[in-house]
């Protein structure tokens, strides 16, 4: 057994760190356009957003030395306790919590708030770690698998009554994890296939598509028919029957629920993304007119500080959510289409650094930060260019606020330390 | 390892395909620029509107009728409002605090980005003191708009009124924005694109401050307003004002229609309301008290166009066409009368006769002149029996009867209406199983069974009568921008299928009415007056106990007898026999309409119509009123 040296910064991979700090600067001055006012002059002028971002950016430094700090073994040894302890804050906030737009997702400390759920990616992502790398772990039995959604659905559950479920929906990224260490891939085809046919039922309505997914599993079942004989009936012929009885259950079931258990409110979500509604006032506003300030910044944009939609205020949370319609109006499609890039070339650099660990922990660890920014980034920006419907979650290192800028420096350069050490035999 | 190469290698293929979207996607957006991207519907851009003046509407003599008036409202862009003195803020607006906040928030609520109404229709002197003060509050700012004018307290069911436009609307549509104002009932409403015209734009760039820096592209896509067009109406308002006073006191309908074009010249409910209620800052406050679905007197139903009655006796001149048309009688054919006629063994089965003829044979001519039920029970027996089938007889008898517009909405340029009832051979087979004869449904033959019609389908009934066999759909406006309407629907003849020849003995008839018959008390000197007075049965549940109300007191006429020039029906409801009420103000407004005054010796008549009030009826059959119903157990 070797001994660790004592530089810390000894063995990162400076190429991610680059990749922080590129996105740390460039976010904070599209912070700084989108929420600059004529009146406050002073960058460091702490009641602004850009002048409190500026401060969440200084206290990260001591935190990244503090991350790095701490021996390898000593995230994967207290892994179970800081996820406990997490899951303590989630359920702590339903007494203590402070409501901010609707949702009981934060804690009040004076002028400043923390929000906890940002924090919780990180201790599920050691928390999978440490279950999945057991060397007894099998993903192929139930039981193990159940373990494994437990510790996802937990927490996920308690953001959901928060209720916050767009920040919620992250917690599926871990699938991608699961599937990476063998589960079975049946789980994401049905999930997608769900998904799929739910969209497709909202959009057709519920009598055409039970019309149309009737005719092509008909034309499956004959085209299996065709290709293996008609032994195929004689044994699978409950099978056949079972799939169109949930399927048909399915369709009807999701018009049924759309229809009587969806507020008008979640129906006009869906019905703006899917241009069944054009609305460009009141829930369709904040699509609408983040897409219209991306288009209006063109091939090169009009220029740090010059877009005037930015600058009117236009679009609402632009300096969190929206932040990428700043740098779409500001820095056109040059600017916007490097950042996409960038985060692409990222979490790819993540998922080739995980790869090469001979340590199952690091690996799975470093899987499931690239599925949670893979996520968090397709979400975001796939909401703000007007892809996916409007869930509220940040897109990290840019979006203003200190929770989530915390949370997501302390799941990057945790990775980075155990990135450094997998050389070493621990 | 292959399976797991694959499995590695997933989370590659899902960041290349959504990095290759989202940059694709960017590239449509930025490069491409595809319909998503308008650059006027940008928020730096501000548009602002001038509204034109909404289109005039006069009255078949020109005379105006609705005008126009400035009227500023107090606009808002919520997250744009920086108070610091909010009491300072109320008491300039003249209003509550409590009040300042429930605006405040249903503003926010509609969006906090964009501007909707703060504060309707102010008052002049209000808006110069001000535009003054307005300035200093950040997110405030005043609206000028046109609201309208009514220069004649008249004919509030035909013109309707114009209203906001509901939210739904203003979200939906790019022709309205919140806080803009549309036609909501009669006239404005039917032709609210005519008379709206087209707002002009002018667009501006605007910085953070919501401050105008100047015209957006040197004023290129700007445009100028359209006025609305005006309009002229076929209503008479001299006419309608009188009708108006003589129902004062009285509920009830009017419809008078000039034969020869279609043309409306009345169109009147009672009790109705003074348009400019709906206008200025008591806007809200009237508008509760007329729509309140309590008030007995619904001031807002148009009951000229909507109220379905039992049309009673008039209703047996069509029965004479249809039967003459038939060949079932003619004009020579005759029955006895015996103060009745019964239609079933049981001694209940028997409808009474007020004709007054006992046991001698009568004609067609005495039938419609004395209004006789056995006479009529008789011919509608012989209708219905003249195929096999008592259903076909009635499907006859339906085809003809629907054929001068009965039965349905007719096609008036109104929005509203009623279609009525004439019933069909299925309707009965649905009822009664099939089982059924003449005798099931024989008060059909007096207008008192399941036939339901609108004092304007009354109306245009005469009309074609008086036509002697056909009608102009009747219609309200007359010219748009005075020139004549171009609708094949309103110029084309309706032609009924009753041949002409049949008319004359009708029409003869119905002059006898006002010579001999039910209708002599209401003659007029040197006008031969057609008509048919009516006396409609009707009744109301109080408590699960049928009762029986005051009859509605029914008329419909067409004068002069030949090349007539005025038709029309009207409508009392519990007025009793038609003969009292019903008939004098029809031969007051025809002799109003053909002459132009009433003669000296029918100013009693006048008289005694226009003080004459039902209120005290009214008052008794309220429904509500649980002691009477009590007492009458």
């Amino acid at each position: 057994m070797r001994q660790e040296k004592n530089n810390i910064f000894e063995g990162i991979d400076w190429i991610l760190v680059f990749f922080y700090f590129f996105f740390v600067g460039f976010g904070w001055l599209n912070i700084y356009a989108a929420s600059k006012t004529d009146e406050n002059l002073h960058i460091l002028d702490f009641t602004t957003k850009y002048g409190k971002q500026l401060l969440w950016i200084g206290f990260s430094f001591p935190l990244i030395v503090t991350v790095l700090f701490f021996n390898s073994k000593f995230y994967e040894r207290f892994s179970s306790i800081f996820y406990l302890i997490s899951i303590l804050l989630l359920l702590l906030l339903f007494p203590l919590g402070k409501e901010i737009n609707g949702a009981r997702a934060w804690f009040n400390f004076g002028s400043m708030s923390l929000q906890p759920a940002e924090f919780v990616k990180v201790t599920s992502a050691l928390a999978i770690a440490k279950l999945l790398s057991d060397r007894q772990y099998n993903l192929n039995l139930v039981k193990n698998q159940i373990k494994a959604f437990l510790i996802i659905f937990f927490p996920t559950i308690l953001i959901v009554l928060q209720p916050d479920p767009g920040s919620a929906l992250i917690y599926l990224s871990f699938f991608l994890v699961l599937n990476r260490e063998g589960l079975t891939l049946n789980y994401i085809i049905f999930g997608v296939i769900s998904i799929s046919l739910f969209i497709l039922t909202i959009f057709f309505g519920t009598q055409t598509m039970l019309f149309w997914v009737f005719i092509i599993i008909s034309i499956i079942v004959i085209y299996l028919i065709y290709r293996e004989g008609k032994r195929l009936i004689r044994f699978n012929w409950h099978k056949i029957v079972i799939t169109y009885f949930l399927v048909g259950l399915f369709v009807y079931g999701t018009g049924f629920i759309y229809e009587n258990v969806f507020k008008q409110h979640h129906r006009d979500r869906f019905e703006v993304l899917l241009g069944l509604k054009i609305d460009t006032k009141d829930i369709g506003y904040n699509s609408y007119q983040s897409k219209l300030t991306v288009s209006s910044g063109g091939f090169s944009g009009k220029g740090f500080l010059n877009g005037d939609i930015t600058k009117g205020n236009f679009v609402p949370e632009q300096h969190t959510d929206y932040i990428f319609s700043t740098i779409g109006e500001e820095w056109g499609f040059l600017g916007s289409g490097l950042v996409v890039l960038l985060f692409m070339l990222m979490i790819a650099r993540i998922i080739y650094q995980a790869e090469t660990h001979a340590n199952k922990f690091g690996r799975i660890y470093g899987y499931s930060l690239a599925s949670i920014l893979f996520f968090h980034v397709t979400l975001n920006i796939g909401m703000v260019i007007g892809l996916l419907p409007t869930v509220g979650i940040p897109l990290p290192f840019f979006s203003y606020g200190g929770s989530s800028l915390w949370g997501f420096t302390i799941l990057l350069f945790i990775f980075i330390r155990l990135d450094a050490h997998k050389n070493y035999d621990w | 390892m292959k399976t797991n190469n694959a499995k590695k290698n997933l989370l590659y293929l899902l960041i290349s395909l959504t990095g290759v979207i989202f940059i694709g996607k960017l590239f449509q957006l930025q490069i491409l620029r595809g319909v998503d991207f308008d650059p006027v519907h940008n928020a730096s851009i501000k548009i602002e509107y001038d509204y034109p003046e909404r289109g005039y509407i006069y009255d078949r003599n020109g005379r105006l009728l609705v005008a126009n008036q400035v009227s500023y409202d107090v606009m808002v862009q919520p997250n744009q409002v920086k108070l610091s003195d909010t009491v300072e803020f109320c008491k300039l607006l003249k209003i509550e605090k409590e009040d300042f906040i429930t605006r405040f928030k249903k503003a926010e609520n509609y969006a906090s980005y964009l501007t909707s109404v703060f504060l309707k229709q102010l008052a002049k002197e209000d808006f110069a003191y001000l535009q003054e003060k307005l300035h200093k509050y950040n997110g405030f700012y005043i609206q000028k708009r046109i609201i309208r004018d009514y220069p004649v307290n008249a004919a509030a069911n035909v013109l309707g009124y114009i209203g906001e436009v509901n939210e739904e609307k203003a979200r939906n549509s790019n022709d309205y924005e919140q806080g803009e104002l549309e036609g909501k009932e009669g006239v404005e409403r039917e032709y609210e694109a005519l008379l709206k015209g087209k707002k002009g734009k002018k667009y501006f760039n605007r910085n953070r401050f919501n401050k105008v820096t100047g015209s957006f592209k040197n004023g290129l896509m700007d445009s100028l307003s359209e006025g609305g067009k005006d309009l002229t109406l076929t209503i008479d308002i001299e006419l309608q004002l009188y009708a108006q006073q003589l129902m004062n006191g009285k509920r009830g309908g009017i419809v008078a229609i000039e034969p020869s074009t279609g043309e409306i010249l009345a169109l009147v409910t009672s009790p109705s309301y003074d348009p400019n209620m709906l206008v200025g800052r008591d806007r809200s406050k009237n508008s509760i008290f007329l729509m309140d679905p309590n008030n007995p007197e619904k001031p807002t139903y148009d009951r000229a166009l909507l109220a379905a009655y039992p049309p009673g006796s008039p209703f047996k001149m069509m029965n004479a066409l249809i039967a003459l048309q038939e060949n079932v009688i003619n004009t020579e054919t005759t029955f006895r009368c015996y103060g009745g006629y019964r239609y079933g063994s049981k001694s209940h089965n028997f409808m009474r006769c007020h004709c007054g003829i006992y046991d001698s044979p009568i004609a067609l001519k005495t039938g419609i002149a004395k209004s006789c039920n056995s006479y009529f029970s008789n011919t509608y027996k012989r209708i219905i029996e003249k195929k096999r089938k008592p259903s076909q007889g009635l499907d006859t008898w339906n085809k003809h009867a629907t054929s001068f517009g009965l039965g349905s909405y007719l096609g008036y340029d109104l929005p509203s209406g009623a279609p009525g009832l004439i019933p069909d051979g299925k309707y009965y087979d649905d009822i009664y199983k099939y089982r059924w004869t003449a005798s099931t449904n024989i008060s059909n033959a007096i207008g008192q069974g399941e036939v339901l019609t609108t004092p304007i389908q009354l109306a245009n009934f005469t009309a074609a009568i008086a036509n002697r066999g056909y009608f102009y759909t009747p219609h309200i406006v007359k010219k748009i921008d005075l020139k004549p309407i171009k609708n094949p629907e309103f110029i084309n003849k309706k032609q009924t299928t009753i041949n002409t020849e049949y008319f004359e003995p009708v029409v003869e008839a119905m002059h006898e009415v006002f010579k001999t018959g039910t209708g002599r008390w209401s003659q007029v000197n040197g006008i031969e007056i057609c008509g048919k007075t009516g006396t409609s049965e009707n009744f109301v549940r109080v408590n699960g106990y049928k009762q029986q109300l005051a009859d509605h007191s029914i008329l419909v006429a067409f004068a002069p007898k030949n090349n007539p020039k005025i038709a029309l029906a009207v409508f009392v409801e519990n007025g009793g026999f038609g003969s009292t009420i019903a008939a004098p103000i029809t031969s007051l407004m025809i002799e109003k309409y053909l002459n132009g005054y009433i003669s000296e010796e029918n100013k009693l008549r006048e008289t005694n119509m226009l003080n004459l009030s039902l209120q005290d009826i009214y008052n008794y059959y309220r429904p509500k009123n649980k002691e009477i119903a009590s007492r009458k157990e």
